[in-house]
Formats: C-alpha cells, structure tokens, sequence
C-alpha cells in the first residue's frame, strides 16, 4: 500500500485517497472550435509515463482537497507531492535522491505554510511560490 | 536416482537468431503474439515472420491471468468477437494437437441488486439473441449447481440470482501459450525470447525496420502485441494510443478436494473465483487504482477480494494464501480492445484487452492476423478500430459485460 502524504493532513494509507489520472491537463481555452481529433485528445487520451509521472490525488476521507503527485510508475518511488495549480517540480534523476525529494516535500507541505493556496483550482497558471520549497529542485 | 527420472521432453520450439529480415515482426511474445502468429502463418501462408519477446515466452499477462473464458458481453460487436474467440477455443485443442485442458465447466455472473438482475437479465436477452449461450439462474439454481456459495440472507449483498453460460470455463494458460508456439514453429515462424524491441526503423511514415537489443531487423509490417507496454512501444514509433496501464493483482490458495464446480464472478461484491485443475482456488478482482508498470499493487486490493469471496463461499475462511502476484494491464475508456491499423503505415496494433485478454487470445490473433496479412480489418474487428475514440462510435463494455472492473 502507498503511504501518501497529504499536504494537509500528513502522511496517510493509500486507502484514503482517490486517484485523479495524469495532472496539468487543461480544460481546452476553445471548446467550440475543437476538431474531432481534438476532442478525442482531450476525453481519451492521457499520458501513460512509464516512469516519473505527474498525477493528481484526492484525499477523500481526509481533507477532502486535491493535490498534486509525482510518482514513478515502475518502483512507486513518491518523488513529490505539490499543490494544484503549481507547476511540475523536476527530479533529480539519480535514484538515491528520490526518497530525499519525497520527503522534503511532505516536511515542507505538513507545516500547512501551503494548505491554504490548494484549496483554489488547477486551471491558469499559478504563482511559482505557492509551491512547496521542498518539491521543486 | 538421475537414471530413473524420465527423459527431458522434446523441446516444444526452437531458440533461432534473428533473420536480417522478415515479411513481420509480432512484438510481443504473449498469447496475443503466438496466437497472431499462428494465424497469419495458417490462415494467410506468411511464415517468414518472427515473434520478438523481451523476457521469456508467455511471462507476461499470459502467465499471470485467472484463465477465465466467457463470451457472454452485451454488445453486438463484443458478442461477436467473444464469441469467435469461444468457438476457436472450442475447436483449438484437436487443431493445435495439444490438449491444454481446456473445460467448459461453465461461468455464473451473481447478482445482488436489483439493478445487477435487471442488468444481467437483459444481458441474458441479448446473449441468446447473438447466439451466445446464456441463461438466468434463481438463487436456488445458483446453489444446486454450486453448493459452496452461501445463498443466505444473512450476508450484506445477497445473491439475487445469477447469469450462467454452460459453455465457458477456463484453460491451462501456459499450455495454450506452449500449444501455439509449438505449432508456430514447426511452420517456420521464428520466436525470439530475449530480445527487447528499443525503437524502430521509419521510411518518411512508413515503417521498415524494428531496432532491438540484438541488433537491427528489416521487415515489411510491423504488429504491436505487448498489452501493458503498448503505449511504450508506440511512442516509439511516434504516436499515441488512449490506454492507461494499471496493476491487477491475483491470488491462489494452497491446494485443495474439488470443491468448486464452476466458476464464479460477482461484479457487485467483487471477486472472480475458479479452482485450477492442481486444486488451488484462483481468485482476481479489479485494477489498482493508479497507474503502474511494477506488476505489483497494493495488498488493500488482495485483502478486498479475500473478503469478498469469503462472504460468499464461508468455506474458503480457513483456507491459506499460497502467493499473490501482478500483471500490467492496458485498459480502455470504453473496456473494449483496440485492434487495427495505426497511424503509421505498415504498423498495427492489437492491445487494450484490458483485464479481460486471455479469453480473447485466439480470436485477438485470428483477427488481427488478417489485418496484419491484409492490411484492412477482418469484419469482427473493424469496429474495435482506434478511430472509435474520434468518431465517438465507442463499444461501451464498462459494467454492460459482467466485465469486473
């Protein structure tokens, strides 16, 4: 089971949340002139990242937010957690490192310094700053 | 002691290098490959072709699946497709001469609600209208023809009934894999374990070429038969494909007395349950929910399933987990495979069987060998074609089928 840690609440079992798919994945500006193929991107078609992916996670019997994960698919390695809106932190490729990034990013997003800036929505772009100091490198 | 063990067996294929070229490549040495192979060498006499896999034969979700095979689905063109791959199934064993147990001991759908009987019953309409063999079972026929399941009222979800089609059952899957490659390769095909396809060759849009850890290959046509990888693969060749790749977890008990007749899924509270041939209880249920490539998931899910199947066969409480293991497993937004041509000329792809591919192994290569041979759909499987996605014609199996999602 993965051990997820809520910006919010703390690290919790993965029983808790719920899974959102692929993040940063924008409502189109132009829903009317959208061709076929477009809107077939938009409602089928997701990235399906064979390792470090960014995904969207909701804590559904905790605080009930949304946030922000970047997970790799093939260890399961949670490489940083991050609120909606933020823009995707990068990862250190080394490996080793991976658990250092994951949990800077819970120490710095528990402290609740962030809680209040998740609570908006995921669309236009946001402050850099309202990220997590942890989860961006 | 050596001297009184029997020989080894034959060696059921041989372990060739790669040709410099081929007339195709099937990337992907699963049943899904084998069997696509098998077909375009008998059906369409094209036996210059070799069947690339990057780990050993059938080590994927061939050797990982709980073996059930069904056909009753709701729509026309699942029922068509499932039922091909049923009657293929039927006919395989004396075709492929190997007898790889397969038993039509029969599936039960439960229902618990009343909305799963309303569902189920008209799913019966439908399968007796596509000629599929389906029947509806009150609770009392459920238990006759499985006594282990308990039909009280004294459980959460009651059993309502169930749908029931005589002719499924299941099969010894890595004998099935071993009857194909057999047969592939005593008609030429060669299959090449340990090669691990890196990229491939392109002329303008028009592939050529496969580039694999042992060295370049020239072919003319190029099948994509690698169910979790696909997405993998296809980026490599420069477009995408809308599946998703999750965990889906499976379990056996130790062995144990035949005690399970039949096979038994329950969408509602569920778990999926037969009792393999050696007496192990096999038991899946559904995906994890995230994405993931690591065949593994996380043991919520195995702990879920066990309740479930608990609940309805209290026999099973005392029985003992033997092992758990994953597959990777490409799913679709309408839980319908997607078997067709793809953007790229010459290259094709049959993948987002999702969890439900061993039983359409024979029909997946059936079809998808004539489209590879042809280059335009077999009739069975035009309608799974990935344009489905932009034209909005999807086969919308989520829930309809029984499927346990």
């Amino acid at each position: 089971m993965l051990l997820i840690s809520c910006p919010n609440c703390g690290a919790r079992d993965e029983t808790e949340f719920h899974y959102g798919g692929q993040a940063h994945v924008p409502y189109p500006e132009n829903p009317d002139e959208l061709t076929d193929r477009e809107w077939a991107e938009f409602l089928f078609y997701r990235d399906n990242t064979r390792g470090s992916f960014a995904e969207r996670w909701l804590h559904s019997t905790g605080c009930r937010q949304w946030f922000n994960m970047l997970r790799d698919t093939v260890t399961y390695d949670i490489q940083a957690v991050y609120p909606m809106g933020a823009p995707q932190p990068t990862v250190d490729p080394d490996p080793d490192d991976e658990y250092g990034t994951a949990s800077v990013a819970a120490d710095s997003t528990t402290t609740g310094s962030s809680g209040p800036s998740i609570s908006g929505t995921d669309l236009g772009p946001v402050d850099a700053s309202t990220a997590p100091k942890g989860a961006t490198k | 002691m050596a001297d009184k063990l029997p020989e080894h067996p034959d060696f059921l294929w041989h372990n060739p290098d790669p040709k410099p070229s081929y007339d195709a490549i099937i990337v992907g040495g699963g049943g899904h490959g084998l069997a696509t192979a098998y077909f375009l060498a008998k059906n369409h006499g094209m036996t210059n072709i070799a069947v690339l896999e990057k780990g050993w034969l059938a080590g994927g979700n061939m050797a990982r699946n709980t073996t059930i095979i069904r056909s009753n689905y709701l729509w026309d063109e699942s029922a068509a497709m499932y039922e091909h791959s049923l009657k293929l199934w039927e006919a395989l064993p004396e075709e492929l001469e190997y007898d790889f147990l397969f038993s039509q001991r029969g599936v039960m759908n439960l229902a618990h609600t009343l909305g799963d009987v309303r569902e189920s019953m008209r799913r019966v309409g439908a399968n007796q209208l596509n000629g599929v063999d389906a029947e509806w079972l009150d609770p009392e026929q459920v238990k006759e023809l499985c006594p282990i399941l308990n039909i009280s009222d004294n459980i959460r979800y009651p059993v309502m009934g169930a749908t029931y089609q005589p002719r499924a059952g299941i099969a010894k899957h890595d004998h099935v894999a071993w009857a194909f490659a057999r047969k592939c390769d005593e008609m030429g095909v060669d299959i090449i374990q340990n090669c691990e396809v890196t990229g491939f060759v392109k002329d303008g849009n028009r592939v050529t070429g496969v580039r694999t850890n042992r060295g370049t290959i020239n072919t003319e046509k190029v099948g994509l038969c690698a169910a979790g990888h696909s997405s993998v693969l296809a980026e490599m060749a420069g477009f995408r494909l809308p599946i998703q790749s999750h965990p889906l977890q499976a379990l056996v008990s130790e062995l144990h007395e035949p005690v399970h007749p039949t096979v038994v899924m329950s969408n509602h509270v569920h778990v999926y349950v037969s009792q393999a041939h050696k007496g192990e209880l096999v038991m899946g249920a559904g995906v994890d929910a995230y994405n993931g490539y690591g065949q593994r998931g996380s043991f919520h899910v195995i702990e879920h399933q066990m309740a479930a199947a608990v609940e309805l066969f209290p026999i099973f409480a005392r029985a003992h987990v033997l092992r758990t293991w994953g597959g990777v497993v490409d799913t679709t937004l309408d839980a319908s495979p997607i078997v067709g041509t793809t953007p790229v000329e010459n290259m094709f792809v049959n993948c987002g069987w999702g969890t439900g591919g061993f039983k359409g192994t024979p029909s997946a290569g059936y079809t998808f060998a004539h489209t590879i041979a042809t280059g335009t759909p077999h009739e069975l499987n035009a309608p799974f074609a990935l344009e489905r996605f932009e034209t909005g014609a999807l086969i919308d199996e989520h829930g309809a089928a029984a499927v346990a999602h």
